[in-house]
């Protein structure tokens, strides 16, 4: 087990690296060049000869990559170009936005897809079973940003039933501890605003669950039907037992290993979605810091760091993923 | 990250009720009634030399090719598809206008608030700078097959190429590959595209193209890599190398068009995919600034979300060509997989 | 008042757009307390369904029961859903081919012991656990303790039948069904098994149903032997009449197939020509004929019926094997 990790450990540093040269390579190939792209074209001639001597530019290509990775290992990743801000504190006030928003569209994913996969394979070939394999082909195909617009449209123009965007009505006091805003209402026992920032939150989270929930839902399936087919839940079945201890002990407990699995896979999927959710319904996070270091003049520092910051998250969820499967599953423990 | 540790998989082949049912079944549609016990006998080693001579090499590709030809949800998506194609090939002949062309009495009734919309003479109205909308859709098809069909098969082609050297190489050469395709996939596509058409000046529809095509790169390596490998231990592979066939020929003759199977199915579903990731460039404004350019992507991302409120119409029509084809290459993927892998078939 | 009576049970699988198919086809037999009764055949015979239907764990859809399964005063065919899933595991055992993938592979071996026990005789998992050690060790795991808390995947194959055994025992069923419960075995391991089976059921008075296509396991427990083919009853006889005189084409076929220690060395073993594919246009004759070598014109025109023979046994068969060319 210990040397799963260790093996896991090592691999992610490498690709951790390869990332680092990867934007190294990136930053230098960007129009203007990389003094151009982390200064701004306006920058005066004094700050540039500034960063070059601090990023060596005047010396060998290997004392440039070592500054570099020496900078990002110290969490310097400059200043915003838009608005002059450290790049780590204009991320810091956007993450948790996001992340508030990635955990509740996958709240919903998982809550909906397993219940939903697991009575479709149960009724196979039947009504609820067609419409939920028609119902992820079409989340699939739909654009996610038009179908942001449209729940936007039916639900808050129309119906009036949630507010249109933001992450929380105008006036609505709450104090900001975690930046989740639905947890820093409950921390501060402030609920009103609790609810209200989970009132904005479900339309943005639905819009965003889409594409994780229909995968959820054909993994579970496809997943359910195999174990249905397995010798032990017929001996599950021989044994007389009830209904709900084959269900969960038998079925779910083994079917569930490939969706856990696929839940990490769908982080990036969820990072990719949030850009285009948070354009839509102008929540402030990291999307929209992408969408906006992209569109109005391109703040590469941000930039920068967003792309090393994604791929952190990504590789970190997913080598938790496959850690906790050690956890569920005994055949991979022992070895 | 992609290699989850391995499991053990559960349960071994064992003579199962359904099977032994559906087996004897199909033994049971030969024809009855015939009296004698020699002729009935020779009419069953004829069918039984028939069906042998069936296995052979080639007609695992005609076997899969009949299973899709009965599969309704390839059937589906294969229409879909051809009328995409067929309305991409003949837009001009379709189109009643130019699709470039500002009408005078549509632009006229152009105001902040107000578009024109469907009239006898232009069906779908206007567009927001007085054009035929229609006439956009129809050759938007185009565009937006161009840009399909360019980025799967830049992506293909880059993929395949990496695969292919991991695969056919293997040791320290499959490793750095692998590493880099790892690297390309933990970032997310949408930001990964975000920052190839970063790096150019100015984006048009080349960077559009190129960025959706290297988003895609990693997935054809991999899959091509694994299956590559999987065939490497393969038994004909074996008899291959054991008949001293030379190395660069086995991977060109028996490892690659077998790989290259479960990378076409592959390539089908990311058309799909691909024409998803352009309009989501186009909404993002990365997409190409051409005014002129009638693209589905780029229409619903950028007039169907500016002018959302003024005439939804603008973001309907595209939206539903792009579900529609996305849907379209989606199922003819799908269909293409249960057809080579009837096993997969859930 | 026999405890199994199965009479005229009948298995039609039909799907959509399918031809129906009968795998199971009037089949009659029946089981004393205490008894143990063989169902032998080839694979795709009908011996497995037909112990599938018994427990009622046949697909709901695509397939068509009928007949009767009287157990204990009770057609187990008309029994609720719910009535059925209470006497499984409690009245009646089963346990299957292969042993590795019939156990839950992330349970523990002692839950998936102790799960029946809660189920059926109301214990609560401490009590069920201290019951589940007792169950293995008496069906011969050593260290108990240990395995309770260990994974199918750490324990050998062997251990994994026993555990099984131990699973469908657990609540002293009167009637306990044995699918093959060796053929996925080790040779040495399957003469333990068999043992054991044979030491549990004579001392717990469990009927017991040897589903198999080893005639060395016929012979060594069975008490009364039915032998399948084509989802039909072919033969029914005692076993020391069955090895001494078989009178089905089939069985003598069967009997003749299996290698002898006492044979000349040198001599070629009989195998039955064809496979039990062969069967199927046949339906309207006998489904053996097209392999059988005593095959006359009758056989193809229509299935002889099962009579009653003079030793006490029943024959489908319009041109058996006399009795005076048994085996030696």
């Amino acid at each position: 087990m210990l040397r799963v990790i260790v093996r896991r450990l090592l691999q992610l540093v490498v690709t951790l690296i390869g990332l680092s040269l990867l934007v190294f390579v990136w930053l230098r190939n960007l129009p203007g060049g990389p003094i151009e792209a982390l200064l701004g074209e306006r920058a005066t001639p004094e700050r540039r000869a500034l960063l070059v001597k601090a990023l060596g530019y005047d010396q060998p290509i290997l004392v440039q990559y070592a500054k570099f990775m020496q900078r990002l290992l110290t969490g310097d990743f400059g200043n915003s170009i838009r608005s002059g801000d450290p790049v780590t504190e204009v991320i810091g006030r956007a993450f948790p936005a996001t992340i508030e928003l990635a955990a509740a569209a996958m709240i919903i994913a998982i809550g909906l897809g397993v219940p939903l996969g697991y009575l479709a394979a149960r009724h196979r070939g039947r009504l609820l079973d067609n419409m939920s394999i028609a119902g992820t082909l079409l989340g699939i195909s739909i654009p996610i940003f038009f179908l942001g617009y449209l729940l936007k449209d039916v639900f808050t123009q129309n119906m009036h039933w949630f507010p249109p965007s933001g992450r929380m009505s105008t006036g609505v006091d709450n104090t900001e501890v975690t930046g989740f805003f639905v947890l820093d209402g409950l921390l501060t026992r402030e609920f009103d605003a609790s609810a209200d920032a989970l009132w904005h939150l479900i339309l943005p989270a639905l819009t965003l669950a889409t594409i994780p929930l229909a995968v959820i839902v054909r993994i579970t399936r496809a997943s359910v039907l195999d174990v249905l087919n397995e010798d032990f839940v017929r001996t599950a079945e021989a044994k007389g037992l009830r209904h709900k201890t084959i269900r969960g002990r038998h079925i779910l407990r083994n079917a569930l290993l490939p969706v856990v699995t696929t839940i990490g896979l769908q982080t990036g999927a969820l990072l990719s979605g949030a850009v285009l959710t948070e354009r839509v319904y102008n929540w402030g996070g990291l999307g929209t810091l992408i969408y906006n270091s992209i569109s109005g003049g391109r703040d590469y520092p941000v930039l920068q760091a967003l792309i090393l910051l994604a791929a952190l998250v990504f590789v970190v969820v997913n080598l938790l993923v496959d850690l906790s499967y050690a956890f569920i599953d005994p055949r991979v423990r022992v070895r | 990250m992609s290699d989850p540790i391995t499991r053990p998989t559960v349960g071994t082949p064992r003579e199962s009720v359904d099977s032994s049912a559906v087996e004897e079944k199909r033994e049971g549609t030969l024809p009855r009634g015939i009296d004698r016990l020699g002729e009935r006998k020779r009419a069953r080693l004829e069918q039984l030399a028939q069906a042998t001579a069936d296995k052979g090499g080639v007609s695992l590709l005609r076997d899969a090719f009949r299973r899709l030809r009965r599969n309704p949800t390839a059937i589906v998506g294969a229409s879909i598809v051809a009328l995409f194609v067929l309305v991409a090939i003949f837009a001009p002949l379709l189109a009643p206008h130019d699709p470039a062309q500002r009408f005078d009495e549509l632009t006229k009734n152009l105001t902040v608030d107000s578009i024109p919309g469907a009239s006898s003479e232009f069906p779908f109205g206007s567009d927001p700078l007085g054009r035929d909308f229609l006439s956009r859709m129809i050759h938007g098809s185009r565009q937006t097959l161009f840009v399909g069909v360019l980025a799967t098969l830049i992506g293909l082609a880059l993929g395949v190429l990496i695969g292919a050297i991991a695969g056919a190489f293997g040791g320290w050469v499959d490793n750095i590959l692998m590493r880099v395709t790892d690297v390309m996939l933990a970032l997310p596509a949408l930001l990964l595209a975000i920052s190839l058409v970063a790096m150019a000046s100015r984006s048009s529809q080349w960077t559009v193209i190129l960025a959706v095509a290297i988003v895609n790169v990693p997935i054809f390596a991999r899959l091509l890599r694994g299956s590559m490998l999987a065939q490497r231990e393969s038994d004909h592979v074996l008899a291959a190398r054991a008949l001293g066939v030379k190395q660069g020929s086995i991977v060109l003759r028996h490892m690659l068009p077998n790989a290259m199977t479960a990378v076409i199915v592959q390539a089908t579903l990311t058309l799909s995919t691909a024409i998803l990731e352009a309009a989501s460039l186009s909404f993002l404004g990365l997409g190409d600034p051409d005014i002129n350019r009638a693209e589905w992507g780029l229409m619903l991302g950028v007039d169907g979300q500016r002018y959302f409120e003024v005439r939804p119409e603008l973001a309907y029509y595209p939206a539903i060509a792009i579900i529609v084809v996305a849907l379209g290459f989606t199922l003819l993927g799908e269909g293409m997989r249960e057809a080579i892998d009837p096993k997969s078939r859930r | 008042m026999s405890l199994l009576d199965v009479r005229d049970l009948s298995v039609v699988f039909q799907r959509r757009g399918e031809r129906p198919f009968t795998a199971v086809d009037k089949v009659s037999f029946s089981v004393e307390p205490g008894q143990t009764v063989g169902l032998v055949g080839e694979s795709g015979c009908g011996k497995s369904v037909t112990s599938l239907a018994i427990m009622g764990l046949l697909p709901r859809r695509g397939n068509k029961v009928t007949g009767e399964v009287n157990f204990d005063g009770a057609d187990l065919l008309k029994l609720r859903p719910d009535d059925m899933r209470d006497r499984r595991g409690r009245d009646i055992g089963m346990i299957f081919q292969d042993p590795l993938s019939s156990l839950n592979p992330v349970v523990p071996i002692g839950v998936q012991v102790a799960e029946v026990l809660e189920r059926h005789r109301g214990m609560d998992r401490k009590v069920a656990m201290k019951e589940a050690r007792e169950l293995l060790d008496a069906v011969g795991i050593p260290d108990p303790m240990r395995r309770l808390k260990e994974y199918p995947h750490q324990i050998s194959g062997g251990m994994r039948q026993r555990a099984l055994i131990a699973i469908a025992l657990a609540c002293k069923p009167r009637l306990l069904i044995a699918d093959e419960p060796t053929t996925a075995l080790d040779v040495t391991i399957q003469a333990q098994i068999l043992t054991l089976l044979k030491q549990l059921v004579d001392e717990t008075g469990t009927a017991l149903i040897m589903i198999t296509h080893d005639l060395g396991v016929v012979a060594g427990l069975c008490d009364t032997v039915n032998v399948l083919y084509g989802g039909k009853v072919v033969e029914r006889a005692e076993r020391h009449e069955l090895f001494a005189r078989p009178r089905h084409p089939y069985t003598h076929g069967l009997l003749n197939s299996v290698p002898r220690l006492d044979s000349p060395r040198g001599e070629r073993l009989h195998a039955i020509r064809g496979s039990v594919a062969d069967n199927i246009p046949w339906v309207e004759g006998c489904a053996f004929a097209p392999r059988c070598d005593n095959v006359v014109d009758a056989c193809l025109e229509g299935t002889p019926p099962l009579e009653p023979t003079a030793t006490g046994g029943d024959l489908r068969c319009n041109n058996p094997v006399s009795e005076e060319v048994a085996v030696p």
